[in-house]
């Protein structure tokens, strides 16, 4: 089966002026691949500044005037030019961010639900659209500083299913939410992917990403740096990467032990692999480029993943 | 029903807030002419036509012009007499102030009002316009504009105003508001606007400025907010998020910016109804702050401090009834 996205080498970087007229290149993606098939749940993971957003802006084509991309995106087998995009987005293609701050403040929810048709059909549409959340058409009539945070994220979750959407792309849904509200929200996901949706859920949070994702992609400095089953996850041996394992047991049901240091920030990661100075396992090999490879039923960019743990 | 109570509550303490500034307002005019060099006689009389006089004479006038009263006294007997509407005569006009201050409000008002309609929509289009085309021609030749004019004094422009369309073209007259050696009555309408149109033209270009810079600021916000960033990802074209989301947030702020601009557009026509020696208010306050003219000055400044204050009342007024987080939000008691 063709996927209906996927990200091969996808690097983006930004040009900004530092002192005076002196640029910079600063490299904040390197090394992004991932795939999603219909009706299938990916999660990207990774800690702020792993390069996440960018991700979904970058397949939506709304990276700032200042950036540039490298590599390829593909969907439905053909690479997603400018030109497809501008059909495709709004329709095909489908954003669901985080919360209130996306919706127009000075505009009701109708309203924006209809990006400005006025017909019947429109009308319909989007009252369809907000029943299917639970909303009834007095939220139509709200302004969005007169929804509670949980109503400003089903108009959202509204907004970005109303046409039956191939490929959505969830960016950061969840912060803020306690768990039974995040969980209902995962299960707009899972029954938009049993209506043959393709959804990327971009986050922050492991295990929401296990529970509702069926592979999970990980994220650390702007490479992918493993792509595992959600089944994995079950267990720290099936794990592949170091820093996969590190992210298992810092979780609070496993050893709740954090990883000291940080992730090198944008424009900091030397050659090599990011990961080397965190890692336990690490030798003079490391500081080579390290390839993202097939391993064990996933994808790993570590050159002694088969090393079993540390 | 709610919502009006709120809103009369605001505009009562407003009210409450304006008589106070008022006072300090005309305190301070007070002051200043208390503490000006000019000596009210010397001015107006003349060195020499007041060494021929007599002392009683002298006294007499001294008395005309107030100089013999002691300051407090002075400005509580304005005051007093102010707040009945007793606002005294003008002293070089020899008229009731209101009647001087209503005739050259008359004369200005139209002038006033067109410069500041036309600074307020073309500031607020050329503003969108750099805003949405951010970066690109369009913005760089509207923001270099900008720039020349924000820093080029009025009245020099009006000066350049005047040399290009009175003395090299000769389309428009050089000043006054109508026709010299003309009866007022023979005066025609096309007139008083051929003498108009520098002047506003003047206030209008210094405006427009300021409004358009403001306004691009503001737009460019607009432009990289997390919803303009979804309806990009919803799919709306760029043309149609202007429209839609980018006019709707940028005009609140412009709505205040263009009633705060009242008080730039008064300050702007002192200069300005100097050089085209056009009779309005701005001209009024410069004869009564250099000929000693007490009433008439604490009058006009009065009088223009009420405007500015009014346009900045009815700015929040509209934005109490058009934000839709005011009005529902002060309808619901929040």
């Amino acid at each position: 089966m063709v996927p209906v996205l996927q990200v091969e080498d996808l690097s983006i970087s930004f040009t900004q002026y530092t002192s005076g007229l002196r640029r910079r290149t600063i490299s904040a993606v390197r090394g992004l691949n991932l795939a999603v098939e219909a009706g299938q749940v990916v999660a990207v993971v990774g800690a702020s500044g792993s390069g996440k957003s960018l991700l979904a802006h970058s397949i939506l084509g709304l990276l700032p005037y200042n950036s540039r991309m490298e590599g390829r995106i593909v969907y439905q087998g053909a690479p997603l030019t400018i030109d497809r995009l501008k059909q495709l987005r709004g329709r095909e293609i489908v954003l669901a961010p985080q919360g209130v701050s996306y919706l127009d403040p000075l505009m009701q929810v109708d309203k924006q639900l209809r990006r400005g048709r006025r017909d019947a059909q429109a009308r319909a549409d989007s009252r369809a659209a907000l029943a299917r959340y639970g909303l009834g058409p007095d939220t139509g009539r709200k302004y969005p500083f007169e929804l509670s945070g949980g109503m400003a994220r089903r108009v959202i979750m509204a907004a970005a299913a109303m046409e039956q959407p191939r490929l959505l792309i969830a960016d950061e849904p969840t912060p803020g939410m306690d768990a039974p509200a995040a969980r209902r929200l995962l299960g707009h996901f899972r029954a938009l992917a049993a209506e043959q949706t393709a959804v990327l859920f971009i986050t922050h949070a492991l295990d929401l990403a296990i529970e509702v994702a069926d592979r999970v992609v990980v994220l650390y400095a702007g490479q992918t740096i493993e792509e595992a089953a959600a089944e994995d996850f079950q267990s720290v041996h099936r794990l592949r990467h170091p820093y996969t394992r590190a992210l298992w047991r810092a979780m609070p049901q496993h050893d709740f032990a954090p990883l000291p240091g940080a992730q090198p920030g944008p424009g900091q990661a030397e050659s090599g692999c990011p990961f080397a100075p965190r890692c336990p396992k690490a030798r003079a090999a490391c500081g080579q480029t390290v390839p993202y490879r097939p391993f064990g039923g996933g994808w790993v960019r570590c050159l002694y993943a088969e090393e079993g743990d540390a | 029903m709610r919502g009006l109570k709120h809103r009369l509550g605001f505009a009562g303490r407003k009210l409450a807030r304006m008589a106070l500034l008022l006072v300090g307002v005309s305190l301070a005019a007070f002051l200043l002419m208390y503490a000006s060099p000019l000596d009210p006689l010397q001015t107006n009389i003349g060195q020499a036509a007041l060494g021929a006089m007599s002392p009683e004479q002298r006294e007499l006038l001294q008395a005309y012009w107030g100089a013999d009263t002691p300051p407090a006294e002075r400005y509580i007997n304005w005051l007093t007499g102010a707040v009945q509407g007793e606002w005294g005569d003008s002293l070089l006009y020899r008229r009731p102030v209101l009647d001087v201050i209503g005739e050259r409000l008359a004369s200005s008002a139209g002038l006033l009002a067109a410069a500041w309609l036309l600074s307020g929509l073309l500031g607020f289009g050329l503003g969108v316009l750099a805003g949405a085309c951010r970066g690109r021609l369009p913005d760089r030749l509207i923001r270099g504009y900008c720039l020349v004019i924000s820093s080029t004094p009025a009245f020099w422009l009006a000066i350049l105003l005047l040399l290009i369309f009175s003395v090299w073209l000769g389309w428009l007259p050089v000043g006054l508001s109508a026709p010299i050696g003309v009866d007022t009555s023979a005066v025609t309408w096309l007139d008083r606007l051929r003498h108009a149109v520098l002047p506003a033209l003047t206030l209008s270009i210094t405006g427009v400025a300021n409004i358009a810079l403001h306004t691009r600021e503001k737009m460019i916000d607009v432009l990289s907010s997390d919803y303009v960033l979804f309806a990009r990802a919803r799919g709306e074209g760029a043309a149609a998020i202007v429209w839609r989301h980018g006019l709707r947030n940028v005009a609140l702020p412009a709505l205040t910016l263009q009633f705060a601009s009242i008080s730039e557009i008064i300050g702007g026509s002192v200069l300005v109804e100097q050089v085209f020696s056009y009779p309005g208010l701005g001209q009024a306050a410069v004869t009564a702050g250099l000929g000693g003219d007490l009433p008439l000055l604490l009058g006009v400044t009065v009088i223009t401090a009420a405007l500015v204050f009014a346009g900045n009342l009815v700015a929040d007024l509209l934005y109490g009834a058009i934000d839709p987080r005011i009005r529902r939000g002060a309808a619901r008691g929040l």
